[in-house]
C-alpha cells in the first residue's frame, strides 16, 4: 500500500467517524447521494437534503437535552430525583410541532413526486427488459434492439481465484459491452419490464429507479442537462448474478446521438450476414466459445458441470449429446418456468450455430456439428 | 395429605423431562431465551460470512449462491429465531411477575408454542444442506424469484414459516389470556407497567398478521405444486399481489419486533433515573397509534413497483405520520431522564443507546418514508443501514438491556458488572462501526444482497467489516456473562435495583418455581 491509499484510507476513515457528512468537497469518498444531472433528480437530492438537515437539527437538539441531562442529572453528582411525571401541554406541544415539520416536507415531497410520474410527451422511449442477468433495450421508435451484459474484462476479474486485482479494472463491475445512448436535453422515457423475475432499473445520477417486472410495463423518464457516462446496477434481487447486470448510459449531444442510431442500424444487417454461408467446425468451435462466456457460462459454469439442483450440467447432457432438434430446440426457445431463457430472440442464426456445436463438441461430449441453416430451419 | 405432596413433586420434575413436559412459565420463558440466544449466535455466524466476504472487492470466500443464502438465513435466523423468541422469553418470565399472576393463562399450550421452535428452526436451516442449496431469494422472498426460479427446498422453507406462524399465534393468544384474565386485584390495565401494554398490543398485531405471512407461503405453495397461478404473470397471476400481502404483514412485523423493546426501555429508564415514567398515558396511546398506522402504510416499502401516483402519495403521508407518535415516545424518555437521579449500571447503558441508536433509525425511517427521496434510496445499503438500526441498536439492545435488567431476579446472582460494562462499550462502539458506514455507501449508490462492489466503495465496506468482527465478538463475551451469572456471584436482594417499582421485585431473588399462588393486592 502506498502512503498515498493510506493517508486516503485514514482520511475517509475519520471523516466517517467525524460524521463530516452531506455537502462537504468529499466528492472522491462519496459519502452522499449524487447531486444527479436531471432535473429530478437534482429536486430529490435538494428534498434528500431538505429531510436530512432537519432531523440533524432535531437530533442535535433532543440528544443534546438527552447529553447534558446525564451528566447533570445523576446520583453521583448529587442530583435529587423530582417526581414529576405528567404534563398536558407539554405533550401537547411536542406532538404538534412534529405535524408541522411533516407537513413542511409533505409539501415539496408532493411536487416532485407529481413530476416523477409524468413520463408523458417523451422524445426518446427505450424499452428496458430484465433477464437474468443482463439488460435488453429496444428503441421503440428506431427499431434497435440489443443487450447489454457486464464487460468481460470485470467478468473474468469477478470469479473466485481469477487472479486478478480488481481494484486494476477499470470501472469493475459498473461497465457492459454495450451502454445505451440517448441525447442530451431531450426527455427519455424508460419502459421498464422483465423476461424472468423481479429487476430493478437504477442509475443513481439519472434519478432513476424503476422496477422490472414478468407481466408489467412500467413508465420512467429522465431528461438529462449534461452529456455524460452514468452507471448504475440492477437494484433488486434477481437471484445468483444480481450483482452483475450493471446498467450504462451515454448522454451525448443530439447529433451523435442520430449517428449512433445510424450506425446502429447498419451493424444489424451486418451481423445477420454470416448467417446465410456453410461454417468450418473450427470457425463455429472459436465464436462458440465466446458466446458460451458471455451467455450460458453464468449459469452451465465454464467447464459445463452446471450448479447441482439449480443449472443442469452440459457435459454429458441428455440434448447436448442426443439429437440435434433437442438441442437447437431449447436454446431457441428456452424452457417455461425455468431460468433457461429463449436466446432465439438475443443471438443471430451464426451466434446460436456456434453456440450449439461448441456444446455439443466440448468437455467429452461428441455430438453433430450444427449449422446457422440448422437454426434458420427451426425457428 | 400424601396427594398433595405428590402433585408437588409433579410439578418440580428434574432432567431433560422438567425442560419437555414443563407448563411453567418461567422455566418456557427460559427455553424461549436460550433458543433465542442460540439462533442469535447462529445468525450472526451467517452475518459473519457475509461480512467476510464483503471486507474487500473481488469475490474471495464464497460463491454468489451461497452468498444470497447467507442473506436470506441471516434474516430469517434473526427476525422469526432470535429476535421474536427473545421477546416471547421475556414476556414469559415478566408478565405473569409484573401483573401478579402464578403462571400463564394456558400453560400447556405454552409449552407447545415453544417446542414447535426447535423443529421449525432445524427445518429451515437443513435446507442449507439440501440439493440447489437452501433459499436464496431474501428474507423478504419475492415471487418469482421464491416461485418459479426458487430451489426444492423452498418448500421445506414453507412449512418451516408455517410452524413458526404457529407458534407465535399461540404464543399470542397466551399473553392475551393471561393480560385479560390473570391480572391480580386492583391491577387495573391503566396501572400495568409498560412492557404488559406493549405486550398486550404487540399479541394483537401477531394475530393480526401471522396468519397473512400463511396465506403468502401458502399461495407460494400451491403455484409451486399444484399449478395455481396467484404470483405468476405467465398464468394471469400478479407478482405485485405477492409484494403487498407480504408487507402487509411485513411492516406490522418490525413493530412486532420493536413494541416490547419500547417496553423493556420504559422499564428501565425510570428504574435508574429513580423517577416515574414520565407521561404513562401518553406512551400507552402512542403505542397504540403506532399499531394502528402500522397496519396502513405497507406499500412504502414498494414505491418503485409502479403504484398509481395517488398510491404513492396516500403511503407517503401514512408513514410520514408514525413519526409523530414515535417522536412521542423519545421525548418521553427524555423527560423521565431529566431532573432525575441516575446511575449507570448495564442495563441502563443499554437502554441509553437504544434510545440515541434507535432514534438514528427512526431518523432515517422518516427520509426512507418521503418517496421521491425513496426512489433513490430504496433496496441500497441505506435502507440496510436503516433496519439494522432499528432492529439491533433497538430491538436487540433492549433485549440485551432486559436481560441485564432482570437477570439477578432470574438466577438470584448479580452478573458481573464490570464485564458488563466492557460488553457494553464494545458493543456500543463496534455496532456503529458496522452500520454507520452502510448510510455513505447506500447514499452513493451501493445496492444490497450484492456480494461484490465497485472499489469505490471499498474502504467503508472494510470499516463495517472491522466493526462486525468486534460486534461478532462481544457477544461471545455476552454468553461468558450470563453463564457466570447462573453458576454465582454476588448475591442479589429481592429490589435487585434501588429505584426498582413493580410486583417483579417483590417475591424472591431468585424468583422461587412458583409465584404469587395467592394473588397480591395492588393500590
Ligand atoms: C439464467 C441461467 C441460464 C443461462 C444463462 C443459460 N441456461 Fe441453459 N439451462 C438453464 C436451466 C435452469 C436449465 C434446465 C431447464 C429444465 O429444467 O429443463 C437449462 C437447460 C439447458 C439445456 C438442456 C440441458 C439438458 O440436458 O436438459 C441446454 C442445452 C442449455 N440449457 C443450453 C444453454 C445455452 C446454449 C445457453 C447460452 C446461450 C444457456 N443454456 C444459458 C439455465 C440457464
Ligand atoms: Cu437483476
Ligand atoms: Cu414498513
Amino acid at each position: 500500500m502506498s502512503a498515498n491509499t493510506i493517508t486516503r484510507k485514514l482520511r475517509s476513515f475519520l471523516y466517517a467517524v467525524l460524521l463530516l457528512g452531506p455537502g462537504s468537497a468529499l466528492a472522491e469518498y462519496k459519502l452522499n447521494m449524487p447531486e444527479s444531472v436531471t432535473v429530478v433528480g437534482k429536486e430529490i437530492f435538494g428534498l434528500h437534503m431538505l429531510v436530512l438537515w432537519i432531523v440533524t437539527i432535531v437530533g442535535i437538539g433532543v440528544f443534546g437535552v438527552i447529553i447534558y441531562s446525564l451528566f447533570k442529572h445523576r446520583k453521583s453528582k448529587g442530583a435529587v430525583a423530582s417526581q414529576f411525571h405528567e404534563s398536558t401541554a407539554v405533550e401537547v406541544i411536542w406532538t404538534v410541532i412534529p405535524l408541522v415539520i411533516l407537513v413542511l416536507i409533505a409539501i415539496p415531497a408532493t411536487k416532485t413526486l407529481l413530476k416523477i410520474e409524468d413520463s408523458s410527451n417523451a422524445d426518446v422511449t427505450v424499452k428496458a427488459t430484465g433477464w437474468q442477468w443482463k439488460w435488453q433495450y429496444e428503441y421503440l421508435d428506431e427499431d434497435i434492439s440489443f443487450f447489454s451484459n457486464l464487460d468481460s474484462d470485470s467478468n473474468e476479474a469477478r470469479e473466485k481465484g481469477s487472479g486478478v486485482n480488481v481494484r486494476t479494472v477499470d470501472n469493475y463491475l459498473l461497465d457492459v459491452d454495450k451502454p445505451i445512448v440517448v441525447p442530451v436535453n431531450k426527455k427519455v422515457r424508460i419502459l421498464t419490464t422483465s423476461n424472468d423475475v423481479i429487476h430493478a432499473w437504477w442509475v443513481p445520477d439519472l434519478g432513476i429507479k424503476r422496477d422490472a417486472i414478468p407481466g408489467y410495463i412500467n413508465e420512467s423518464w429522465f431528461k438529462a442537462t449534461e452529456t455524460g457516462t452514468y452507471r448504475g446496477q440492477c437494484a433488486e434481487l434477481c437471484g445468483k448474478d444480481h450483482g452483475f447486470m450493471p446498467i450504462v448510459v451515454k448522454v451525448v449531444a443530439e447529433n451523435d446521438y442520430q449517428n449512433w442510431v445510424a450506425e446502429q442500424k447498419e451493424a444489424s444487417a451486418a451481423a445477420s450476414a454470416g448467417s446465410d454461408r456453410e461454417w468450418s467446425e473450427d470457425e463455429l468451435m472459436t465464436r462458440g466459445e465466446e458466446v458460451y462466456k458471455a451467455n450460458c457460462a453464468a449459469c452451465h459454469q465454464a467447464n459445463g458441470e452446471g450448479v447441482p439442483g439449480t443449472f443442469p450440467a452440459l457435459a454429458g447432457g441428455e440434448l447436448t449429446t442426443g439429437s440435434a432438434e433437442g438441442h437447437i430446440d431449447i436454446v431457441l426457445n428456452g424452457k417455461s418456468g425455468t431460468s433457461m431463457q429463449a436466446f432465439g430472440p438475443q443471438l443471430n442464426d451464426a451466434d446460436l450455430a456456434a453456440v450449439i456445436t461448441y456444446e455439443r463438441k466440448s468437455w467429452g461430449n461428441d455430438a453433430s456439428v450444427v449449422q446457422p441453416s440448422d437454426v434458420k430451419a427451426a425457428r | 395429605m400424601s396427594t398433595v405432596a405428590a402433585t408437588h413433586e409433579h410439578h418440580h420434575p428434574t432432567g431433560i423431562t422438567r425442560w419437555l413436559f414443563t407448563t411453567n412459565h418461567k422455566d418456557i420463558g427460559t427455553l424461549y431465551l436460550w433458543f433465542a440466544f442460540i439462533m442469535f449466535l447462529l445468525g450472526g455466524a451467517m452475518a459473519m460470512v457475509i461480512r467476510a466476504e464483503l471486507f474487500q472487492p473481488g469475490m474471495q470466500i464464497v460463491d454468489p449462491h451461497f452468498f444470497n443464502q447467507m442473506t436470506t438465513m441471516h434474516g430469517l435466523i434473526m427476525v422469526f429465531g432470535a429476535v421474536m423468541p427473545a421477546f416471547v422469553g421475556l414476556a414469559n418470565w415478566q408478565i405473569p411477575l409484573m401483573i401478579g399472576a402464578p403462571d400463564m393463562a394456558l400453560p400447556r399450550m405454552n409449552n407447545w408454542s415453544f417446542w414447535i421452535l426447535p423443529f421449525a428452526g432445524t427445518m429451515l436451516v437443513s435446507t442449507l444442506f439440501m440439493e440447489g442449496g437452501g433459499p436464496a431469494f431474501g428474507w423478504t422472498f419475492y415471487a418469482p424469484l421464491s416461485t418459479t426460479f426458487a430451489p426444492a427446498s423452498t418448500d421445506f422453507f414453507i412449512f418451516a414459516v408455517h410452524l413458526l406462524g404457529f407458534s407465535s399465534i399461540m404464543g399470542a393468544i397466551n399473553i392475551i389470556a393471561t393480560i385479560l384474565n390473570m391480572r391480580a386485584p386492583g391491577m387495573t390495565l391503566m396501572k400495568m407497567p409498560l412492557f404488559v401494554w406493549t405486550w398486550l398490543i404487540t399479541a394483537f398485531l401477531l394475530i393480526a398478521v401471522m396468519p397473512v405471512l400463511a396465506g403468502a407461503v401458502t399461495m407460494m405453495l400451491t403455484d409451486r405444486n399444484f399449478g395455481t397461478s396467484f404470483f405468476d404473470a405467465a398464468g394471469g397471476g400478479d407478482p405485485v399481489l405477492f409484494q403487498h400481502v407480504f408487507w402487509f404483514f411485513g411492516h406490522p412485523e418490525v413493530y412486532i419486533m420493536i413494541l416490547p423493546a419500547f417496553g423493556v426501555v420504559s422499564q428501565i429508564i425510570p428504574t435508574f433515573a429513580r423517577k416515574p415514567l414520565f407521561g404513562y398515558a401518553s406512551m400507552v396511546y402512542a403505542t397504540a397509534a403506532i399499531a394502528f398506522l402500522s397496519f396502513i402504510v405497507w406499500a412504502h416499502h414498494m414505491f418503485t413497483v409502479g403504484m398509481p401516483v395517488a398510491g404513492e402519495l396516500y403511503f407517503m403521508y401514512a408513514t410520514v405520520m408514525i413519526a409523530v407518535p414515535t417522536a412521542v415516545k423519545v421525548f418521553n424518555w427524555t423527560a423521565t431522564m431529566w431532573k432525575g437521579s441516575m446511575t449507570f449500571e448495564a442495563p441502563m447503558l443499554w437502554a441509553i443507546a437504544f434510545v440515541f441508536l434507535f432514534t438514528i433509525g427512526g431518523f432515517t425511517g422518516l427520509m426512507l418514508g418521503v418517496a421521491p427521496a425513496d426512489f433513490q434510496y430504496h433496496d441500497t445499503y441505506f435502507v440496510v443501514a436503516h433496519f439494522h438500526y432499528v432492529l439491533v441498536t433497538g430491538a436487540v439492545f433492549a433485549i440485551i438491556a432486559g436481560v441485564y435488567y432482570w437477570l439477578p431476579k432470574w438466577t438470584g446472582n448479580m452478573y458481573h458488572e464490570g464485564l458488563a460494562k466492557w460488553h457494553f462499550w464494545l458493543s456500543a462502539i463496534s455496532v456503529n462501526v458496522l452500520f454507520f458506514p452502510m448510510h455513505f455507501v447506500g447514499l452513493a449508490g451501493m445496492p444490497r444482497r450484492i456480494p461484490d462492489y465497485s472499489p469505490m466503495f471499498a474502504e467503508f465496506n472494510m470499516m463495517a467489516s472491522l466493526g462486525g468482527f468486534v460486534f461478532g465478538a462481544s457477544q461471545l463475551l455476552f454468553l461468558y456473562i450470563i453463564i457466570k451469572t447462573i453458576r454465582g456471584g454476588e448475591k442479589a436482594t429481592d429490589e435487585v435495583w434501588e429505584g426498582a417499582e413493580g410486583l417483579e421485585w417483590t417475591v424472591a431473588s431468585p424468583a422461587p418455581y412458583h409465584t404469587f399462588e395467592t394473588p397480591p393486592q395492588v393500590k
